[in-house]
């Protein structure tokens, strides 16, 4: 196992996706974050909360969840719901911003894509995510990426945050568990 | 030709006999010059041919499910020489014409003796009385009458049939259920039947006509005999009867000794029987009566059906089971490895005392001059149930895939070997 | 879990789970989200061989809105009626590629052979066989019991639940016993005696002839129906008699705790073991029930038809982290 981002290098990544986000829309007008559970929803709040310090407001957060529109239900055991919670004013109109910790075949974002659509219209999606580790099997992109860690299919990627693991950083191990 | 000397084989006391058969018999020595059919028994017993008192043999009317054929290939191959029929067949066998059918469908097959038991009710519908005279003095000879899978539940029709047979010996055997009791009733009434979601059929609707007949038995001075007991409370009323000198005999079936209700948790209908499966102290209680004699016999109430009578939801599913084939290996399992009993006294339960009740001459001793109705088993053998092996036409067995002790290796019939088991699986149709 | 047969397939996390789950699916059922591609592809066959249009139809609902395709088979005008066994049934839904069965069948264990018989490969549901058991009531039951008188979340424990009626006929009582027990609640059951099963002893419930004796100290009663033919198989002597005395009122709801609720598995008669004015009151949770049986079906149904690839095949799924 080695440790590809510190907790201080986290947090400036995520510093850096604050300030591209506020770039890309001019501002924080409009802005709704939507984290993934479970890390992504823990990143979208520390996302929101760089953009809150930055701007001197307070952009509406939520998460969503995606259990339902998995397209691998079949191939894994259930999972258990994670709760979604959409900001009171809904998405309707708004530059919705999707938080996930590690981009990979881009299936979750196909199926959160999916689930957005049941709630809403949006003036437009884009996608942020802390590591993409590339091996896309959809054609989608990320908007705003913390790192770019090429990787073998045999490895796995982690994101470890304080919130729910004790500490923060991104890990990488072998098959083997090296 | 059909003359026989079997040697080294051991008796069910354990000791070295050798036998002599010619002519049908058994006899002192062969004729001089004979060349008789050397049979060495040595790690064999040999046992008088089994009797049984209870066997469904649905021949005429469901020949789907068996013939008298079929079943008298199933009870050589479970070491028996004589079965008897019961009557609910299609038509029933209330008249001369249908039992003298089925005894003559017996003798034609030559296989073993086949006994048919006539109904004691017109149409087993409990009302009026057969004509059990019509049916003793047929070719038939019936001695024993039922109305099995039916109780005479009318109290005056049983105590009128009682009377009645009194005139040739005749027998009453009783299926002791009260039908209000039971109505509908699909397993025994307990913890399991309460979870299960099943009728429940309480040992009580049981208890009570073994009660009442053995009352009715004693007040007009007749014979009678339980068929099929399963509660501890119906072995209880049997002993204080039998106590008081009532001439009522009673058998056991070797599931009744071996499985119990919680059978019925899996909800196949192969545990499904009429009587139902009891509790873990019904069978000890019924482990001891038999060992104790309470229970004079061991009968199978072998009850072939069709898969498609099995094949179903339980409540849709016909009650019964096939016997003929596993009974020894299961009694003794139940009654001998475990200890309650010698072999000997198995034998008396299994051959013995079933031909003293039903008055079988030939049956039930191997003796001098008798007729060679013999069996030899393996008893240090075992044998794996395999439905599809079984020679009954059905195959609605409740031990299969079970391993059982005690193989049938040869059965003689009147001095004709009808059946050998000439593999390792159970058997081969003679 | 590839079946739902009975309670007792359920541990007490996965009863859990179910609760969960459907709490979360009714949540967003309330908000925007009305129908979810979840079990787009994948056919859930209704087996109906006995009547109940509402447990067919809370089935049906959740299976749509699981976007699952959904065949009504029912018994009335079908083979089913003119003889067609059990088994020829399974084998028809076989070839039809059902990926889930939900049975309703007036034979207590029918579901269990429709699973064991290997008769066919997709899940089977028990929406109640016989007078065995019925477990996604007790689920829906759990799941309203929990929404009142719990948070919404965990178990039941400390709760104190009445059943009273035809406890020897209802396969709602069994299903309630085995689960509300499961979660902690205690269990008391009301009803004569001639209503109760021998038995009943072994279920680890309290026992009561005596319905003014338990109301005072229930947190929820929940109804059973009673069926007028019971009157005529002797089980009590007349509806007047069996009212009186386990019928209920306002009189005795009045009696109880201050957020007891009322609860029943409908359909009711309303007359006989409830009155219409006490399943019309305040403390009534009867309507909801049936809603909340919608999400405890789709609970049910992802949770049974997630996953099932992998123990249809042996071949290996590669998995994306």
């Amino acid at each position: 196992m080695s440790v590809v981002l510190n907790a201080g290098e986290i947090n400036r990544a995520l510093r850096r996706i604050s300030h591209e986000i506020l770039e890309k829309n001019h501002g924080s007008a409009d802005v709704l974050l939507l984290g993934i559970p479970t890390r992504g929803a823990f990143l979208s709040k520390r996302i929101a909360g760089d953009i809150n310090e930055i701007e001197k407001t307070s952009i509406p957060v939520g998460t969503l969840d995606i259990t339902m529109y998995r397209d691998d239900l079949r191939m894994r055991p259930p999972r258990t719901l994670l709760p979604t919670e959409i900001p009171s004013g809904g998405i309707d109109g708004k530059h919705v911003v999707l938080v996930d910790d590690v981009f990979y075949s881009g299936r979750t974002i196909r199926a959160a894509l999916d689930a957005l659509n049941e709630i809403g219209r949006p003036k437009s999606v884009q996608l942020a995510v802390l590591i993409d580790r590339g091996h896309r099997e959809l054609p989608i992109r990320a908007d705003f990426v913390g790192k770019n860690i090429p990787t073998s299919k045999d490895e796995s990627v982690k994101v470890h945050l304080a919130e729910i693991d004790g500490s923060d950083a991104v890990t990488i191990e072998g098959r083997d568990g090296k | 030709m059909n003359t026989w000397k079997i040697e080294n084989a051991k008796n069910s006391l354990g000791e070295l006999q050798q036998i002599f058969i010619s002519e049908g018999l058994v006899v002192q020595a062969l004729p001089t010059g004979s060349q008789p059919t050397v049979i060495n028994a040595e790690g064999l017993h040999i046992l008088p041919g089994f009797v049984d008192l209870h066997t469904h043999l649905r021949e005429p009317g469901r020949e789907d499910a068996e013939t008298v054929l079929t079943g008298s290939q199933a009870a050589v191959a479970g070491g028996f020489t004589a079965i008897s029929a019961m009557p609910n067949t299609l038509p029933v066998a209330d008249t001369a014409g249908v039992v003298e059918q089925v005894f003559r469908l017996g003798k034609s097959h030559g296989l073993c003796d086949v006994y048919p038991i006539g109904a004691v009710t017109i149409d087993q519908k409990g009302t009026h009385l057969a004509e059990l005279s019509a049916m003793n003095q047929s070719e038939a000879r019936v001695r024993i009458f039922s109305d099995d899978g039916h109780c005479v539940s009318d109290p005056l029709v049983m105590r009128r049939a009682l009377e009645y047979v009194k005139t040739f010996d005749g027998l009453i055997a009783q299926h002791a259920q009260d039908p209000r009791l039971t109505e509908n009733s699909q397993m025994n009434e307990g913890e399991i039947s309460a979870r299960l979601g099943l009728k429940g059929w309480p040992a009580v609707a049981e208890e009570a006509i073994i009660a009442r007949d053995v009352l009715l038995a004693e007040h007009v001075d007749s014979r009678l005999h339980i068929c099929h007991l399963t509660t501890a409370g119906g072995v209880e009323i049997v002993r204080r009867a039998k106590e008081r000198g009532i001439k009522v005999t009673a058998e056991v079936t070797p599931h009744h000794l071996l499985l119990t209700d919680e059978k019925a948790e899996s909800y196949d209908p192969v545990f499904k029987v009429n009587p139902p499966l009891r509790t873990n102290s019904d069978v000890i209680a019924l482990r001891e009566g038999l060992a104790d004699g309470t229970i004079d016999i061991i009968a199978t109430d072998h009850a072939p059906h069709p898969n498609e009578a099995k094949d179903c939801e339980w409540s849709a599913a016909a009650f019964g089971m096939v016997g003929l084939e596993t009974a020894f290996s299961i009694a003794y399992l139940t009654m001998v490895q475990s200890g309650l009993m010698t072999l000997a006294d198995l034998v008396n339960r299994m051959s013995s005392s079933p031909a003293r009740i039903g008055r079988y001459a030939g049956h039930g001793e191997i003796r001098v001059n008798s007729p060679a109705n013999v069996v030899l088993v393996d008893l240090a053998a075992t044998w794996h149930v395999e439905r599809e092996h079984l020679h009954s036409k059905s195959k609605n067995t409740p031990f299969h895939g079970m391993e059982l002790p005690g193989v049938i290796k040869k059965t003689f019939h009147n001095g004709a070997l009808v059946y050998e088991n000439l593999d390792s699986r159970g058997g081969v149709k003679k | 879990m590839k079946h739902l047969l009975s309670i007792n397939d359920l541990s007490k996390a996965e009863a859990i789970n179910v609760l969960d789950t459907a709490a979360e699916l009714s949540r967003l059922s309330e908000g925007t989200v009305k129908k979810f591609p979840t079990l787009r592809g994948r056919t859930v066959v209704n087996l109906f061989f006995e009547d109940s249009t509402r447990t067919r139809i809370s089935f049906e609902a959740a299976a749509k809105r699981l976007s699952a395709d959904v065949i009504n088979f029912s018994a009335k005008g079908s083979s089913l009626s003119k003889g067609e066994s059990l088994k020829d049934t399974a084998l028809t839904l076989q070839a039809m590629g059902a990926d889930a069965v939900v049975i309703r069948h007036g034979a207590s264990g029918a579901p269990h052979q429709l699973a064991r018989q290997q008769w066919m490969t997709g899940s089977v549901i028990n929406a109640g066989d016989g007078t065995h058991e019925h477990p996604t009531q007790a689920l829906l039951d759990a799941f309203t019991l929990r929404r009142h008188l719990g948070q919404d979340a965990g178990d039941l424990q400390g709760l104190r639940v009445a059943i009273v009626g035809d406890v020897l006929h209802s396969r709602v009582a069994r299903s309630n016993v085995l689960l509300l027990q499961k979660l902690g609640a205690k269990v008391v059951l009301i009803a004569p005696p001639t209503l109760l099963p021998v038995g009943v002893a072994s279920w680890g419930a309290e026992v009561s002839y005596s319905l003014d004796a338990e109301i005072e100290s229930v947190d929820a009663i929940m109804m059973l129906r009673v069926q007028r033919e019971r009157m005529d198989d002797l089980y009590f002597p007349t509806e007047r008699e069996y009212s009186r005395n386990f019928g209920l009122n306002l009189e005795r709801i009045n009696s109880m705790k201050s957020d007891a609720i009322v609860m029943h598995p409908g359909p009711m008669n309303r007359g006989l073991e409830i009155s219409a004015d006490s399943a019309d009151s305040t403390r009534s949770v009867i309507v909801e029930q049936v809603a909340n049986g919608v999400s405890i079906r789709m609970a049910v149904l992802y949770l049974l038809l997630s996953g099932t690839a992998r123990s249809e095949s042996n071949s290996t799924i590669e998995v994306g982290v």
